[in-house]
């Protein structure tokens, strides 16, 4: 039965001075709004399927297209929103959990948007990074506590095994299964070439991608989808993942539908069944027990990877991480609340969690108090957005940053919000073999190069500005921030002053 | 206004040392001297010299220099100081009265030696004991500071000019075998005697002038180590890294040279396996004690010192030598002050340390 | 000699250059100008089979049938691209039976078209080529 009660989202405007009938919208619509009359010679547009991903705008080639958001609304309610009464709606229809995908949209602060950048004047120099050497690299990992010698007096270098990136922001977990072969195959290319790391997610590592596997991180989650011997030894690293930002304290739910051909070879699960994982690990109910996986991985990997531990943000974060440092990990990943998913239920997305900005800044703090802060390095996701976002994320304390709906926005993903339906129309969050080869990975791993390069650039001159030519005298240098509208507790959670002071 | 401590103050500044390699000792005179060609890279806020081999006759103690606010300070401070402490002279620094040098606080000098019954009791070396108390009288006990804490060496520090500082303090009345000496040219302070330079800890003094970018980097990560930077400045922290890394985690000064102005990764690159390894991991366990931003610096310790310039080199420095001597200033005219027949003279390059020591057995 | 080449793999059967084609040779400015309310005649077309969707356009061969089997001398080769003169065009439509590709086809006039690499007309490299949305048809040297 149709839900009678809700109005199509979007209107689909159509230039009728303008369309051309080459009928491009209609091929490239996966949810078949677009249809062509041919007794009126006219395109016409069945807009309750609109999800507007923007496809059809993207490729009319006379631009007569554009997607708005219907202005049939409901009587104005400041408590009662249009969205919330739609909820209702759909619930009083279906019964069901609202569904939703990527980040929490809702208004809540960011945090990055109110702390603003430091830059030098007359006391020091700025550095110009065109003509001096600025350096962006970082090593991810554990750092030996104490310098020992040998019995000549020379330096032993014991370090435990890192992690090097050129630049510190990595492609964080997206599962094959969740995103197509194509865009893994852009990410691994892209990683690759860059310097970086990208994650497999939870979907295990499809065999075309082990040849990437020195800058692929290789994720274990609670499913152990496609966790075997070959595949903990492909990756340069181990990610254990416990949560993840957009839907802490519950699992996954990768549908039926989805697991077909490579996808269920890739998670050694049959074909067409559900891919379930499970809200905790079964083996991890405390920290002793996580103590126990990481150290297994390490000795299944013979102590020559580093071992993350990938956790959402929530309330006791920086607890939670002052025991993940001391339980053998080598990397703490956070993910804060804004952070994406292809498919978490909506009350979990919109309400969960806190801020990456104020779980970094406490958790680094935390760390440093406790004088643990070397036992691990801290990669911080959760709508990571720009070069300016990394720098105040590294300012804050962070080692570096992983980003993901930044990264699939450069594939060409519009934020329709969409990806639980498998109708990706850019080949990006569907496994439809017709719709997955709209993404050809010449095109986004190239786009990826560009999007990382262009920051990198832009973290070089934020740099340059603030008289730092390495990246790891920004690490922690909380002096170079300050806030603007931020109250007291907020300054101090953060540990920087406001603008002004 | 603020001061030191309560706020962070960048400043400017002129530096100077001299060395002799024999361990010939010299007076605090010439290094007086030398301040005055450079009297235009200080404003009057902040003067101070080190002196290396000063105290022969007390050299098994640790010779604390103190700044105290008023009388009964001190009094409860050598309460606190008897408790740990065998005091085996205590005494006020001798000072000129000039009118270059106004509202001195109370400065007096201790020769020490801690007991051992309170060293085995809180399970700690003699230096950690030392230093520890030191910052804890240095956070803890308003109006008191201690200013200078290694032994056989002290540093001499006022609000003024340096070439006056060296006149109050009565430094030709003093021979040492090296001396540091430092202007500052502070930008928002109404100036303090503490906060002048050289700053030190146990043995070590650093007289800086720049103003580090990684301030904030550095500090954070040396807290975690018990240090506690209350002076907010660059000169505090760039000691605390130096201590951390000479005598906490024993690299040599060379080393901790490859860990405050690290190579380029490009430069390391470049370099053999086993040179290269070495860099390598000297700049990964320790990226954060990186200092970036402008900076020279001459970092005192017993039996010798270095000199290093930020990797960019962005703040003026040049070296030269005069038969046993090294002389070290930001300007060539403060060596020629000291020595008008010195030679050698070159400026180090970014990220160069110039280490200079007095051969064994001589100081 | 860069010539256009297609990797059906990326083709997602768009038609978009096709209309693309029709603008790039229509010499109108403006593309709903040029293809409004008109049948178009691209030089490139989208052949459909089974899902697999590929562009087809003259591929230039270095040996042509229909450069010998043209009776009256409107196609000739230029420096490897083989080029057709309307005005020589008698419309035999031999080339067409001749050609194994089917990438000749009569044009709007009755005379024969086909691909001339854009170079003839206002774009100087093929139009396909560019507006191609996921890089399927590329002009490059091989």
């Amino acid at each position: 039965m149709q839900n009678i009660y809700i109005n199509p989202e979007f209107e689909v405007i159509r230039n009728e001075n303008r369309c051309i009938k080459c009928r491009v919208c209609e091929r490239q619509c996966a949810n078949e709004v677009h249809s062509y009359d041919a007794d009126l010679n006219l395109l016409i547009s069945d807009e309750t399927k609109c999800v507007n991903c923007q496809r059809c705008v993207s490729l009319c080639p006379t631009k007569a297209l554009k997607i708005v958001k219907n202005d049939c609304r409901l009587r104005e309610n400041a408590n009662w929103s249009d969205s919330t009464i739609k909820e209702i709606y759909k619930q009083a229809s279906s019964g069901g959990v609202l569904l939703s995908s990527m980040g929490n949209p809702n208004p809540l602060p960011v945090y990055w948007d109110k702390i603003l950048i430091n830059a030098s004047q007359v006391t020091n120099p700025p550095i110009d990074p065109l003509r001096e050497p600025m350096e962006t690299k970082v090593f991810l990992g554990k750092k030996p506590e104490k310098v020992q010698r040998d019995k000549n007096g020379n330096l032993i270098c014991n370090t435990p095994p890192q992690l090097e990136l050129s630049m510190p922001v990595m492609f964080s977990a997206m599962s094959y299964g969740s995103i197509s072969y194509n865009a893994h195959a852009s990410l691994a290319r892209a990683a690759t070439e860059l310097g970086i790391l990208y994650n497999t997610g939870e979907g295990g590592l499809h065999e075309d991608f082990y040849c990437y596997g020195k800058n692929t991180i290789v994720q274990v989650a609670s499913g152990r989808f496609g966790v075997h011997k070959d595949y903990l030894e492909a990756g340069a690293a181990v990610e254990i993942k416990m949560g993840q930002g957009a839907k802490p304290g519950i699992g996954g739910h990768l549908p039926g539908a989805k697991i077909v051909g490579d996808v269920s070879r890739t998670r050694m699960i049959p074909e067409g069944s559900d891919a379930i994982s499970p809200a905790p690990h079964h083996d991890i109910y405390s920290i002793e027990d996580l103590r126990q996986l990481v150290f297994s991985l390490k000795e299944a990997t013979e102590y020559q990877k580093p071992i993350i531990v990938k956790v959402a943000a929530v309330h006791n974060i920086a607890a939670i991480a002052s025991g993940i440092a001391r339980s053998g990990a080598d990397i703490i990943a956070i993910d804060g609340f804004r952070g994406g998913t292809g498919a978490a239920p909506t009350r979990i997305r919109d309400n969960v969690g806190i801020p990456i900005e104020l779980a970094l800044a406490s958790v680094d703090s935390r760390l440093r108090e406790e004088g643990i802060r070397n036992n691990v390095s801290l990669v911080v996701g959760g709508s990571i957005r720009s070069a300016s976002d990394v720098v105040k994320a590294i300012a804050l304390g962070a080692d570096a940053c992983y980003i993901a709906t930044a990264a699939v926005l450069a594939l060409g993903c519009h934020l329709c919000r969409t990806c639980q339906t498998g109708k990706c129309n850019w080949g990006i969050a569907t496994q439809n073999p017709e719709l997955v080869k709209r993404l050809n990975p010449d095109i986004g791993s190239q786009h990826l190069i560009n999007l990382m390069t262009a920051w990198k650039h832009e973290i070089k001159e934020l740099m340059g500005g603030m008289g730092i030519n390495s990246i790891e005298a920004l690490k922690g240098n909380r002096l170079m921030l300050r806030g603007v509208g931020l109250n007291d507790r907020e300054l101090s959670i953060l540990g920087i002053s406001h603008a002004g002071e | 206004m603020k001061t030191e401590g309560q706020i962070r103050i960048p400043s400017g500044c002129a530096i100077a040392a001299v060395i002799s390699k024999e361990g010939n000792r010299m007076s605090g005179e010439s290094i007086t001297q030398a301040m005055k060609p450079m009297h235009d890279r200080s404003n009057g806020l902040g003067g101070g010299f080190a002196g290396y081999g000063i105290y022969p006759e007390y050299k098994d103690f640790y010779a604390l220099h103190m700044f105290f606010d008023e009388r009964a300070v001190r009094k409860n401070c050598e309460v606190f100081l008897k408790e740990r402490f065998e005091i085996v002279k205590s005494e006020i620094i001798p000072t000129r009265q000039i009118p270059e040098i106004t509202d001195a606080p109370i400065i007096w000098r201790y020769f020490v030696s801690p007991l051992k019954s309170v060293l085995s009791a809180m399970q700690l070396s003699e230096k950690e004991f030392v230093a520890r108390t030191v910052m804890k009288i240095n956070a803890e006990m308003p109006g008191a500071y201690v200013f200078s804490s290694g032994k056989n060496m002290g540093a001499f520090k006022a609000v003024g000019f340096p070439e006056d500082v060296g006149v109050f303090y009565k430094l030709e009345t003093y021979e040492g075998y090296s001396w540091t000496a430092h202007g500052r040219y502070p930008t928002n302070t109404p100036g303090w005697w503490g906060g002048a330079h050289p700053f030190t800890l146990l043995d070590y003094s650093i007289v800086h002038n720049g103003e580090i970018s990684s301030y904030d980097a550095n500090r954070r990560y040396i807290e975690m180590f018990g240090y506690q930077c209350t002076l907010q400045t660059d000169t505090e922290v760039i000691t605390y890294i130096m201590d951390y890394l000479l005598r906490v985690q024993g690299l040599t000064v060379k080393e901790a040279a490859n860990v405050i102005a690290a190579p380029f990764w490009s430069t390391i690159a470049g370099k053999p396996d086993v040179e290269r390894e070495k860099l390598t991991y000297l700049r990964t366990v320790f990226s954060n004690l990186l200092i970036t931003g402008p900076f020279s610096i001459v970092f005192g310790f017993n039996g010798g010192l270095m000199a290093l310039n930020d990797r960019l080199k962005l703040r003026s420095m040049v070296v030269g030598e005069k038969d046993d001597k090294v002389l070290i200033a930001s300007e060539e005219a403060a060596i020629r002050v000291m020595e008008p027949e010195a030679e050698n003279i070159y400026a180090p390059s970014g990220g160069e340390p110039v280490i200079v020591k007095v051969k064994e057995g001589a100081y | 000699m860069k010539k256009v080449y297609v990797d059906e793999k990326w083709c997602l059967g768009c038609h978009l250059c096709e209309y693309n084609c029709a603008f790039a040779n229509s010499g109108i400015s403006n593309m709903v100008k040029a293809l409004k309310n008109k049948p178009i005649y691209p030089r490139v077309h989208i052949e459909e089979s089974d899902k697999i969707t590929y562009a087809v356009s003259c591929r230039h061969c270095e040996d042509p049938i229909c450069v010998k089997s043209c009776i009256s001398g409107a196609l000739s080769i230029k420096d490897g691209v083989i080029c057709i003169d309307h005005d020589k065009c008698i419309g035999c439509l031999t080339c067409i039976l001749v050609c194994p590709y089917g990438a000749v086809a009569q044009g709007e006039n009755g005379v024969v078209q086909k691909c001339e690499l854009c170079l003839e007309n206002s774009c100087g490299s093929p139009a396909c080529v560019a507006g191609c949305p996921n890089n399927a048809i590329i002009y490059e040297e091989r």
